[in-house]
């Protein structure tokens, strides 16, 4: 295989989870924009979801990546 | 609840974000493409997991996602039987007896093993009417996303039309099927992760699956239906009458979880292009099994926020109601009413990304097996033969920007001409039908011949349309719906009962009348010829799995137990 497709894909959650996360850290203190989620901060949770789903798949395309070249 | 979202600059950075990834992947794979069969069947060269996402990802496009929704809000819990019984099995069946044929006998496309287990005209029927419906498919999902996005978000319809159609050509043009199985696991991901919050807020605020099982009881009840019969399965399908389907199980096991789903899963080119891309037979027959597995959850994730949305429509204190559409709800709506309803600007972005995602990898779906369908089994075998194989892959990328601009054109024609559209489909879902009766037979029994595949799919397209044109379902008004023969034999309660009987007697007319031709004629094909097309021809194969948990028949069983807890706890 000429990519690992893992690499992308964790690249990719990692930073829309980081931006997610980040969004819902600053916005935390707006409880008007939670209102229709339930008063949860979706944004936080989602974010914080994708960045270790994203790191995950990181750790291992990265591993993986790392014993082939040995 | 407002009817068009407003979106902020977070949102709009995620949708950047993901594009940015999708044509990335693209640019990423370019240089690997050397040849027609890297460019076209991926290099039989993709692991597993990757070949297993991708195949169930390209069935769920966002047209599957916004439909089954419909589908749960309208009918309840018993669309499950779309997964549990009517993919499940086929999918179980075509990793374990299909995939060898498919894999073992060197063919580039479904309608290639066509030609080299039965003949020239049964390749080219199938072949080319299968190149239509993916130009048709493709042209479709662009059509209702440039809608959806329209209504939504105010975005220009040509405009989105344009944007979508390069964004998808751009990394099918670049990488190839590849880069389409690729994106495909990447909005697999993104569809799981987006639409979970949905499920899991919704859920929150009606109470968890009790809570969601009180309120549909009443909407049950109101309908005048037993209190279960959108949250049970199979006990409302006892009878037609019991259920708002209005399908009985003989109906849904037959129809749906036989012909209709072995039809699809088993023969349909789409998805077993997927597994025809894995690197070795063994991962080839585990690519469907590795997909079943989160092929069985997806109704979670899929039909569940339908039957919250109308739990929550039948509460007038919900504060969140379905929008009207003639005299009953615009079910269609169902994903973007409740995305909206629950969800703040950050994961709205999420959501309507994931929904684009789906739009597009259905696009792409289409066109990288239309590209191929055409390349090999039209242009190369009726064409232009024996030309080099850097023209082949030329062809094939040519294939790509024009399959993209003609369903350009089926887009538009969708949006002036919806019964046109309605019309394709119902000859489409003619010829389908009896498919499967072909390749079973073809398979399974060696003294199958060509004319008998040929004249027995002719007949099974012909048994569907009359049956269609002598059957009509409760309260059809225009002919698209059946009854065009004149007289009406029989009423369905329901469109989706006639569509599953359409599909039996499409199958079974195929199946026999195949057997009958087949004995008529000599089987022109040597014993040679069939080897490792047949099944009684061909040596058994042994896995070269290392362990024996990692074997296809283990996983099977492991699919198959899953299966069957789920459908007795939800009974």
């Amino acid at each position: 295989m000429e990519i690992d497709i893992r690499l992308p894909i964790g690249f990719m959650f990692s930073l829309l989870g980081l931006l997610l996360l980040i969004f819902g850290l600053t916005t935390e203190a707006d409880p008007e924009l939670y209102k229709r989620s339930l008063e949860i901060n979706v944004n936080l949770w989602s974010g914080l979801l994708m960045l270790i789903f994203g790191g995950l798949m990181l750790f291992f395309g990265l591993r993986a990546k790392r014993s082939k070249t040995k | 609840m407002d009817s068009a979202f407003s979106l902020g600059w977070i949102d709009y950075t995620i949708m950047g974000v993901y594009f940015v990834f999708v044509l990335g992947i693209g640019w990423a794979l370019k240089r690997h493409m050397k040849s027609s069969a890297d460019f076209l069947t991926g290099g039989k060269s993709i692991p597993a997991w990757i070949t297993g996402l991708a195949f169930i990802s390209t069935n769920l496009g966002a047209l599957e996602v916004m439909g089954m929704a419909a589908s749960g809000a309208k009918y309840g819990m018993i669309t499950t039987h779309f997964y549990w019984i009517g993919a499940i099995p086929a999918m179980i069946f075509l990793g374990l007896f299909m995939m060898p044929f498919y894999y073992g006998s060197k063919a580039r496309s479904v309608p290639e093993y066509l030609k080299l287990r039965f003949d020239e005209k049964t390749r080219g029927f199938n072949a080319v009417s299968f190149a239509v419906m993916t130009i048709f498919a493709s042209g479709i999902s662009m059509y209702a996303m440039a809608m959806l996005m329209e209504t939504l978000l105010g975005w220009n319809f040509t405009l989105s039309i344009f944007i979508s159609a390069m964004i998808v050509l751009i990394y099918t043009y670049l990488g190839g099927l590849k880069s389409a199985i690729y994106n495909e696991v990447l909005q697999f991901f993104l569809i799981v992760i987006g639409f979970l919050p949905l499920v899991f807020l919704g859920l929150l605020s009606i109470g968890g699956w009790e809570g969601l099982k009180i309120q549909l009881a009443e909407v049950a009840t109101s309908h005048g239906y037993a209190a279960g019969a959108w949250t049970e399965t199979w006990r409302p399908v006892a009878n037609a009458s019991d259920n708002p389907m209005g399908v009985e199980w003989f109906g849904v096991v037959m129809g749906l979880g036989f012909v209709l789903s072995f039809g699809y899963w088993c023969t349909n080119f789409l998805v077993v292009q997927r597994a025809m891309a894995a690197g070795s037979m063994s991962a080839a027959r585990k690519t469907p099994l590795i997909g079943a597995l989160p092929k069985m959850f997806i109704p979670f994730l899929v039909i569940v926020p339908g039957m919250i949305a109308i739990a929550l429509t039948s509460n007038p204190d919900s504060g969140f109601a379905l929008p009207l559409k003639g005299d009953s709800y615009d079910y269609d709506k169902v994903i973007p009413m409740m995305l909206g309803h629950y969800f703040p600007t950050g994961v709205l972005g999420l959501g309507l990304t994931a929904l684009m995602a789906s739009f597009m990898s259905g696009m792409a779906g289409n066109v990288t097996a239309f590209n191929t369908v055409w390349t090999y089994d039209i242009y190369q075998s009726y064409i232009n033969p024996e030309k080099s194989d850097k023209h082949y892959l030329w062809m094939g990328q040519m294939a790509t920007v024009f399959g993209i601009l003609v369903s350009i054109g089926a887009a538009y024609m969708a949006k002036l001409f919806n019964n046109v559209m309605d019309f394709l489909q119902l000859i489409f879902a003619f010829i389908n039908a009896p498919l499967f009766a072909t390749f079973l037979l073809g398979m399974f029994w060696r003294r199958t011949t060509g004319h008998g595949a040929f004249f027995g799919l002719l007949s099974g397209t012909t048994a569907a349309a009359i049956h269609h044109g002598l059957t009509q379902p409760a309260g059809a008004t225009s002919l698209i719906k059946g009854g065009w023969l004149g007289t009406v034999v029989h009423t369905y309660p329901s469109e989706m009962a006639q569509n599953f009987w359409t599909a039996i007697f499409a199958f079974t007319t195929c199946f026999v009348f195949t057997i009958i031709i087949s004995l008529l004629t000599k089987q022109i094909k040597t014993k040679e010829e069939l080897t490792g097309l047949v099944y009684s021809l061909t040596p058994r194969i042994k896995d070269e799995s290392k362990h024996w948990y990692q074997r296809p028949q283990v996983l099977a069983i492991v699919v198959g137990i899953i299966a069957i807890i789920l459908s007795i706890l939800f009974w």
